[in-house]
């Protein structure tokens, strides 16, 4: 089946199977590996990806339901190679991360949590991210990540999106 | 031992130097390896939990578009050799494919070989197999009795191991003392559950005549299982190190996993993939933690002053073995825990039965036995009316008595007890606490207030193996680095294993900044693959901080020295007359130096100017041997388990909604004590999270079996991993009692946090619901077990 998907702000023209997940596309016929397949029943949100800006689970979905949707997946998220997006920059200060694996996940959730609102309480942050699943940190310094980069960028008086352009 | 103070980089904030590739995606795990041509593997799983295989029809799959090949148990059983396990059973034999009988339901049957994973899933839909359904047993009491249907018939009963081990005069304790109590409690069975599932590629070289691999592995001796189950050398086989490991805690071991594609690929001749999907990793992947009863009995004082113990502790290891009765063995190294208890018995048994197999899972078997202890010092409370911090005080071992001798051999190296307590309780103002507790008790909460304190063992030695098994005389479990200085003056190291997420090129990087006095971000951390690495044992037992920061630091120290001795000779003193700073040597005396990158010149290019007998370059390695390791058990079954001795102190309070029995944590503080820490934020991280999985193992997780034995949580609907909901903001009081046996005074500190959580939570629900006399014994305590059992008491 013909579909064109928007993927970080470019279009791909693919022939694929109508059953093709969006995360398998994504994955092995784009090539784009950042995305990764936890439980693949959509709980764990590991295969998180923004569509129109919005989190989504790329395993619940097909890739040719996602044609017409602007997809940013955690490689579109670095504003150029070896620079990090202010939130990816307060991942790495608070170590928020360990093995990496849900990262893009909470990542893209964070991501899309700071276009919404310049000023997260803690709550919304807990919200925002209680559909990924991590086993290492226990989510403490993965909310101050978040904590730190919303007040980076109030600082700087810029958006997420801004910030990467 | 160095100075505490006036370290450069050692116990400062630094940045995980690996974490810049996760945030972007780039991380480069097993799943990620896309080699032309692979083909992907999917896998007929066993619908009985015991039965004789009589058929297997693949007509239909090999039909199938893109299927290349259908494996059975049968082929690869006769091509292979059995799995490695740990204990003296040679009759448990265990192949990747169940060969002839299957002995747990979802056990792998055979495997589907196609050009992509979805192919080889639609294939495997159309394989029918056919059997004879066999006796099965599921219960760990039951298999032990003699007369239960044995898992492996040729092994003649379901025990693997049924040792017992006498401490000290327990028999005379237990008749002076003036009172014994007893009691059962079950540790139920969970997981480390990674986000990432088992991943492995492996591709066959036939004209190099080389196994590739690459694995999401956590595994000491992986490559030697793999070169000895598939009869070839061991350096046919090259597994990469530099893969990305996306969680383990433990279970990744991937054996099974390994020979099979690494099998399917000799035979094909292509790449072969194995990604497990998450009911496969949940049911068959070879990942489930213990499952374990303690019946234990205690002789105390009217004090509270427990003089001895008698623990029975009977696992449930599944269908096959592995190394997971050890797991009842690396216990008896802190088999005490903080205690001053004087003897012990101890009788440790694994049986095997018709569930998934059991692997490693955090602290390797000490959480379970932590929780049977600490669940132990607050009945002693309880039955004397005592405060459980009292009692606790009483019996800690005090700071002046380490080194401290366990009855069970090992030598606790240092600890200071109640001055982590004291800090703890100072920081969360115990009487508020209590008060507070007090308070959502009259708002109609069940509020409950736990204690627990934990020992973690770390440095991470393997003397479980001789003492569980007579036909091991293992006494080494070494870590190794090298370091080289190029010809341009940058440091680079290697490290000889995969990680998970532990930081460990930046601890490497880190000690041996420190060492030479140079900026850990200018040295470059690689890791060779097998062939061209020294010995490792991979991180497992919260050893890295010791071992391979050990190994990193003895090797920095070879290459200072070495600095040294082209500096000394080159300025024609003696090297004890010379002083060394930041890669530079001068001569105080004289005013003379040599600069770093002089020196670096003499090594790489001056091969007159170097002292004699020197090689040319700047390489050193380092082999490290476990302090304290090198010797076998004593007869009697004494042995030092490991050589460092963290301690951990936790204090939670929690609510429980009334009607619901949900409970809630409102508070959760931890004192920690591992020594002189290397990274804060990396042990900072560890400790969070494992009291998270502790959250998860007390509270929520279980693999549920029925009685037909079917696994019934199959998904992350079933089993459930704690979310940001359930994690409270836990604070950690930190406290550094460094250890006399390592190089910075470290210990281990991946663990602590498992270790205590699941003992500590405990202890707070069973504060909560004790008013209403109801006692939770068994973990997971979930919600619902909570609703019914106050329901229940509300009713009598």
């Amino acid at each position: 089946m013909q579909v064109s998907l928007q993927v970080n702000r470019e279009s791909w023209h693919l022939d694929i199977e109508p059953r093709q997940t969006l995360l398998d596309c994504l994955r092995n016929v784009i090539g784009l590996r950042g995305t990764h397949a936890g439980c693949e029943h959509g709980v764990c949100g590991a295969c998180t990806v923004l569509l129109d800006g919005t989190p989504a689970r790329s395993c619940l979905i097909l890739a040719v339901q996602s044609d017409g949707y602007e997809i940013l997946t955690i490689e579109g998220i670095a504003p150029s190679p070896g620079q990090l997006s202010v939130l990816q920059d307060a991942f790495c200060e608070t170590h928020g991360l360990q093995c990496g694996f849900c990262t893009p996940g909470m990542i893209l959730a964070g991501h899309a949590l700071l276009a919404r609102t310049s000023s997260p309480t803690r709550s919304e942050i807990v919200e925002a991210l209680s559909g990924n699943l991590c086993r290492c940190t226990g989510y403490v310094q993965i909310i101050e990540a978040i904590e730190l980069a919303a007040q980076r960028l109030r600082g700087a008086n810029t958006s997420p999106g801004e910030a990467r352009r | 031992m160095t100075d505490l103070r006036g370290y450069r980089f050692v116990s400062t904030k630094r940045r995980a130097r690996e974490h810049r590739r996760f945030v972007v995606g780039e991380g480069r795990f097993a799943g990620d390896i896309n080699l032309p041509g692979t083909l992907h593997v999917a896998l007929v799983a066993s619908d009985l939990p015991a039965g004789r295989i009589l058929d297997i029809d693949t007509r239909q799959a090999l039909a199938m578009p893109g299927v290349r090949c259908v494996l059975t148990g049968a082929d690869l059983a006769a091509a292979t050799d059995p799995l490695m396990i740990g204990v003296d059973a040679p009759k448990v034999r265990r192949y990747p494919l169940a060969a002839g009988v299957t002995r747990y339901c979802g056990e792998w049957i055979a495997a589907i070989v196609a050009g992509t994973r979805a192919q080889a899933e639609d294939a495997r839909d159309l394989v029918r197999v056919s059997y004879e359904a066999l006796p099965f047993v599921l219960d760990a009491e039951a298999a032990y009795q003699q007369g239960s249907p044995p898992v492996h018939a040729d092994h003649g009963s379901n025990v693997l191991l049924d040792k017992s081990f006498v401490w000290g005069e327990v028999v005379d304790d237990f008749a002076t003392a003036k009172h014994r109590l007893s009691y059962r409690v079950r540790w139920g069975r969970s997981s480390t559950v990674p986000i990432e599932t088992f991943q492995v590629t492996a591709s066959w070289d036939p004209w190099r005549e080389i196994l590739d691999v690459w694995a999401s592995i956590q595994m000491p001796k992986f490559q030697d299982q793999i070169a000895r189950a598939l009869r070839i050398r061991q350096n046919d086989v090259r597994v990469h190190y530099d893969v990305d490991v996306g969680g383990s805690y433990g279970v990744k071991r991937g054996i099974k996993h390994t020979v099979l594609v690494s099998f399917l690929s000799r035979q094909l001749g292509v790449p072969v993939q194995l990604i497990e999907d998450r009911l496969e990793n949940m049911r068959a992947g070879d990942m489930h933690g213990p499952e374990r009863i303690f019946d234990v009995e205690l002789a105390y004082d009217q004090d509270g002053l427990i003089c001895s113990m008698q623990m029975r502790a009977l696992d449930n290891v599944g269908a096959y073995a592995g190394r997971s009765p050890f797991q009842l063995g690396k216990p008896v190294g802190a088999i005490v825990g903080p205690y001053r208890i004087r003897s012990v018995a101890y009788q440790a048994i694994a049986v095997t039965t018709n569930k998934s197999p059991q692997e490693a899972v955090r602290g390797f078997g000490q959480a379970p036995t932590n929780y049977a202890i600490e669940t132990g010092i607050d009945k002693v409370a309880a039955a004397l009316g005592l405060d459980r911090l009292t009692v606790r005080r009483r019996n800690f071992i005090r700071k002046a008595e380490f080194p401290y001798l366990i009855p069970s051999g090992t030598r606790y190296d240092s600890g200071d007890y109640h001055t982590v307590v004291d800090k703890a309780l100072a920081h969360v103002d115990y009487e508020a606490l209590m008060a507070e507790r007090d308070r959502l008790r009259t708002q109609g909460l069940r509020a409950g207030v736990g204690l627990a304190s934990c020992l973690e063992p770390g440095g991470g030695n393997s003397a479980f193996e001789p003492l569980l098994n007579p036909k091991n005389d293992t006494t080494t479990w070494m870590d190794s680095c090298r370091i080289a200085v190029d010809a341009l003056g940058s440091v680079s190291a290697t490290m000889h294993t995969l990680s998970a997420g532990q930081g460990h090129e930046t601890l490497l990087a880190t000690v041996i900044g420190e060492v030479l006095e140079i900026d850990p971000d200018s040295i470059r951390v690689v890791r060779p693959d097998s062939i061209a690495s020294l010995p490792s044992n991979s991180p497992v037992g919260s050893r890295m901080a010791v071992m391979l920061g050990g190994a990193g630091f003895y090797a920095a120290t070879k290459l200072k020295q070495r600095l040294i001795d082209i500096a000394a000779h080159d300025l024609g003193v003696d090297p004890s007359r010379v002083v060394y700073t930041a890669g530079g040597v001068h001569d105080p005396l004289s005013g003379e130096e040599r600069s770093f990158a002089q020196l670096v010149h003499i090594a790489h290019r001056n091969f007159h100017r170097l002292p004699p007998g020197f090689e040319p370059g700047l390489n050193v390695t380092h082999v490290m041997q476990v302090p304290t390791g090198g010797h076998l058990p004593t007869a009697d079954g004494r042995v030092q388990m490991y050589p460092v001795h963290a301690f951990e102190f936790h204090i939670v309070l929690l609510a429980i909604d009334p009607e619901l029995g949900k409970p809630e944590i409102r508070r959760y503080v931890v004192g920690h004590d591992c020594g002189t820490i290397i990274n804060p934020d990396i042990v900072r991280g560890m400790t969070l999270g494992g009291i998270a999985h502790g959250i998860g193992a007390a509270l929520m997780e279980e693999f549920v079996y029925d009685d037909e034995g079917q696994m019934v949580a199959q998904t992350f609907m079933d089993y459930l991993l704690p979310s940001t909901h359930e994690v409270p903001q836990i604070e950690i009081v930190h406290h550094c009692t460094p250890s006399p046996f390592t190089v910075f005074g470290q210990k281990g500190s991946g663990e602590s946090g498992y270790l205590g959580a699941a003992a500590a939570i405990s202890s707070a629900v069973n504060d909560a619901t004790g008013p209403l006399g109801i006692t939770f014994d068994a973990l997971p305590i979930r919600m619902a077990t909570i609703a019914d059992a106050v329901a229940a008491a509300q009713k009598r």
